[in-house]
């Protein structure tokens, strides 16, 4: 519809508004989160639901402790490869359409415990990811921020033509493979269709100039 | 707590003769309350509790292999992420095993810092503890915000004292990082001097709540000779009647000028853990205003200790701090380079869990969970 | 302190050889090596005499001492052409290493301490047996178990054995210091030194200018 005479008709009392509007509209504003958390940033995660920051302004104060009633997984904290599998699980057990949210530097790449031989690096290895959030841990600003980002993406979703919203989208996947623990690693370590190491551009010319000034 | 993850499934008990199932729950790992990770395999005669047994490992990052290539003083800011809760306890209680490891004495005003820092640290464990436990057994909200709002400014000092709201980073080996900026001691004195009457607000919302004594007193007990015997320590083993807190035996720091007593239990039950943690952040109050009225002024860092290229000799040393939840201990060994041979956390979380299932047997379902909270475990330190 | 303790479990536990291990640091924490088959008494006897009671075991730690390669000269004469002469002959030996329990005592009644007990194994790879200190104290319980999990150590006489941090089908113990981690690659923006060898071999990463 023409934006002016949207504006138009409001001013007369009329409002006028396209079912994709009044969809995303709903669904940007009760997002009810998973009462999910993994380590620290849950602590900041809790903090941002309790009074002073008060996250139920944004309609995201409803914590579900069943994946069935959910439709955003904060994840938030350290993934271990023992606990790797559990998330997969609980988001594949998430209903359609649903959001996650990395929180930390642990959940986007392993952060300071990166080096350790029982942290994943990253959830985006096994399940989408739509807004990262850095920090260690994150302020609870931080993720009302990310919250703000998701709800700005969720209004942006278009309902048909080709890019339509994942969940609408009848081929695209809402399961992830679920990891297997093996004899020295997760099985497989990462899932092949979401995550490739990216393409790393090393000028192996210029590495070796580094050395002679 | 009716998540897929928690799978259900009924067994035969063949050797019964009567007609009789135990049910196996899997609480957990998804968050069987509000303290993380954890799981615990439950058998279930109907409401009754038959066997419990924790499984751990599902926060288990690492921190003391990654210490073993860090340096010494890039392994602070893992032990802010321990107990996550209480960052600044577990900075004093590894700069402490440091400091005995190498020699290294720490100028008053430190001390004093130090004090003043682990005190508050106390008080907003605590009391958000105590929400925590509410919260768990059903009085969703109120507790919890309560004690967050409290908590929010104590870490409205710690974030102008060290830049972080959680992480804080502050001790250093032989000092402090930083100083107090101005006016700080003055915001410290009057949310000391507002606390007790947070304190009291919440004991008059809890402390003769029916339904918290109902639910709580002789409920998960603990006596005295087990308590010593599994190596409990902190509030629960005072709980239980036993007069061992680390501040008094070891005075390390400073504890030894500050008049302070120490609150011991009766029962060893979930309302005595409840109790003692009330009665002991009343006593931090107490150290804190003699803390904040004597700190002198001075210097924060031992001049002679090298921040960089820090190597202590070879040899070994145990540190142990009383921290909110009981004895936080580092074991250090130096091989003379600049990264410990072996760096061992003493986690106090891990070893109190040790009773879990003893206190659980013959309880109903839903005490499990009153027990577990009045344990105070943060998955960070169980599982490092 | 540590002598008395040592002389006096030495009387009462028949049999017993201790070994003091002196610590060089500031710290002056020395600790008592004792030996595999009298370690259950020797705990027994740390916490039921009447004036030691050290009733409280704090910490169990484990810890890994890779086998060393032992360079012994050695200076052997020798008939070098008819003339007897000095001759410095090198040999090589290759240790086999042990893994040890250090356990910190305290006691809660007399309120002193620590005494730290060490015990060790025999070697690293199939003799890797130790006495459990579980029935003495429980708080090693879990302590323990961690020490399996992540070293190796085969406590015999701990009621409950079993793998406590990592999973139960995983094989190797991650804190030794010879342990190799899986390679789950991960890009870094910067990458240099170590990180850059490795991102080489991921092939699928690299894109050489």
């Amino acid at each position: 519809m023409d934006e002016q005479l949207k504006s138009e008709l409001s001013k007369q009392g009329i409002f006028a508004t396209s079912l994709q509007e009044l969809y995303n509209w709903g669904r940007k504003n009760s997002l009810w989160p998973l009462n999910f958390g993994l380590a620290c940033c849950a602590i900041e995660m809790i903090a941002a639901t309790m009074a002073r920051y008060d996250m139920a302004r944004f309609g995201a104060e409803v914590f579900r402790p069943s994946p069935r009633q959910a439709d955003l997984m904060i994840v938030a904290g350290t993934i271990t490869k023992k606990m790797a599998p559990q998330i997969v699980r609980l988001y594949n057990q998430m209903p359609e359409p649903k959001y996650v949210i990395s929180m930390g530097a642990c959940a986007i790449s392993g952060g300071p415990f990166k080096q350790g031989y029982n942290v994943l690096k990253g959830i985006d290895r096994y399940i989408p990811v739509d807004v990262y959030i850095p920090g260690c841990p994150p302020r609870p600003e931080a993720l009302i921020d990310a919250l703000m980002f998701l709800q700005k993406k969720i209004d942006s979703q278009q309902l048909t033509g080709a890019d339509r919203a994942r969940h609408l989208d009848p081929d695209a996947p809402s399961e992830f493979i679920v990891p297997q623990f093996g004899a020295h690693d997760l099985e497989p370590p990462q899932n092949p269709e979401i995550w490739r190491p990216p393409l790393v551009e090393i000028s192996l010319a210029e590495k070796n100039d580094a050395g002679s000034d | 707590m009716s998540t897929a993850t928690e799978a259900v499934r009924l067994i035969p008990k063949p050797t019964d003769s009567h007609e009789c199932q135990l049910l196996e729950v899997s609480m957990g790992p998804q968050h069987p309350s509000t303290h993380g990770v954890f799981r615990m395999d439950v058998a279930l005669d109907g409401e009754r509790v038959v066997k419990l047994k924790p499984v751990f490992g599902y926060l288990h990052r690492n921190h003391e292999k990654i210490a073993e290539t860090e340096s010494y003083l890039g392994s602070m800011p893992y032990t802010d992420r321990l107990d996550y809760m209480c960052s600044l306890t577990s900075n004093w209680a590894y700069a402490l095993a440091v400091e005995k490891l190498a020699g290294i004495q720490v100028p008053e005003r430190a001390e004093y810092l130090r004090v003043i820092t682990a005190e508050l640290t106390r008080l907003q464990n605590h009391a958000s503890l105590i929400g925590f436990l509410l919260q768990d057994m059903g009085a969703s909200g109120t507790p919890l915000m309560y004690a967050f709002r409290e908590r929010e400014k104590i870490l409205d000092l710690f974030e102008a004292l060290t830049g972080a709201r959680m992480m804080c980073n502050y001790m250093r080996f032989g000092g402090c990082r930083v100083d107090m900026p101005a006016g700080w001691l003055q915001q410290a004195q009057k949310v000391v001097d507002a606390f007790p009457r947070f304190l009291d607000e919440y004991e008059q919302l809890f402390t003769e709540n029916e339904i918290l004594m109902a639910r709580t007193q002789g409920v998960g007990v603990l006596s005295g000779e087990l308590a010593v015997n599994a190596g409990i320590t902190g509030p629960m083993l005072r709980a239980s009647g036993v007069n061992y807190d680390i501040r008094k035996v070891d005075k390390y720091g400073i504890y030894e000028r500050f008049a302070f007593r120490v609150p011991l239990g009766d029962h060893g039950d979930v309302y005595d853990r409840y109790m003692l943690r009330m009665l002991e952040m009343r006593e931090s109050v107490k150290i804190l205003q003699q803390a904040l009225r004597d700190i002198p002024p001075g210097p924060i860092m031992d001049p002679k200790t090298k921040i960089r290229g820090f190597r202590p000799k070879a040899g070994e040393a145990y540190g142990r701090t009383e921290s909110p939840k009981g004895e936080l201990g580092f074991y250090l060994i130096s091989d003379g380079s600049s990264n410990p041979y072996r760096y061992r956390v003493r986690p106090p979380s891990l070893v109190n869990l040790t009773v879990l299932e003893g206190m659980c047997l013959g309880q109903n379902v839903a005490d499990v969970m009153a027990i577990l909270g009045s344990v105070d475990i943060v998955m960070g330190e169980v599982d490092r | 302190m540590l002598e008395a303790i040592k002389s006096e479990i030495e009387a009462n536990v028949s049999g017993c050889r201790l070994e003091v291990v002196p610590n060089s640091s500031p710290s002056g924490q020395h600790s008592l090596l004792i030996d595999c088959e009298r370690a259950l008494a020797v705990a027994r006897f740390l916490r039921d005499a009447a004036h030691l009671r050290f009733d409280y075991c704090s910490n169990v730690t484990g810890i890994d001492w890779p086998g060393k390669e032992i360079v012994e000269k050695e200076k052997i004469k020798k008939l070098v052409d008819g003339v007897e002469q000095e001759v410095e002959e090198v040999r090589k030996t290759q240790s086999a290493g042990h893994l040890e329990a250090v356990y910190h005592l305290y006691s809660m009644e007399k309120k002193h301490g620590p005494v730290i007990l060490r015990m060790r194994t025999k070697n690293r790879s199939d003799q890797t047996h130790l006495p459990s200190l579980t029935p003495i104290w429980r708080s090693a319980e879990f302590q323990e178990r961690e020490i399996f999990d992540l070293y190796g150590i085969v406590f015999d006489g701990h009621p409950d054995l079993r793998r406590i941090l990592m999973w139960d089908g995983f094989e190797d113990h991650p804190m030794r210091r010879d342990y190799v981690e899986p390679d789950d690659y991960e890009y870094e923006p910067t990458p240099h030194d170590e990180v850059l060898e490795k991102s080489k071999q991921h092939t699928h990463g690299v894109r050489a200018r």
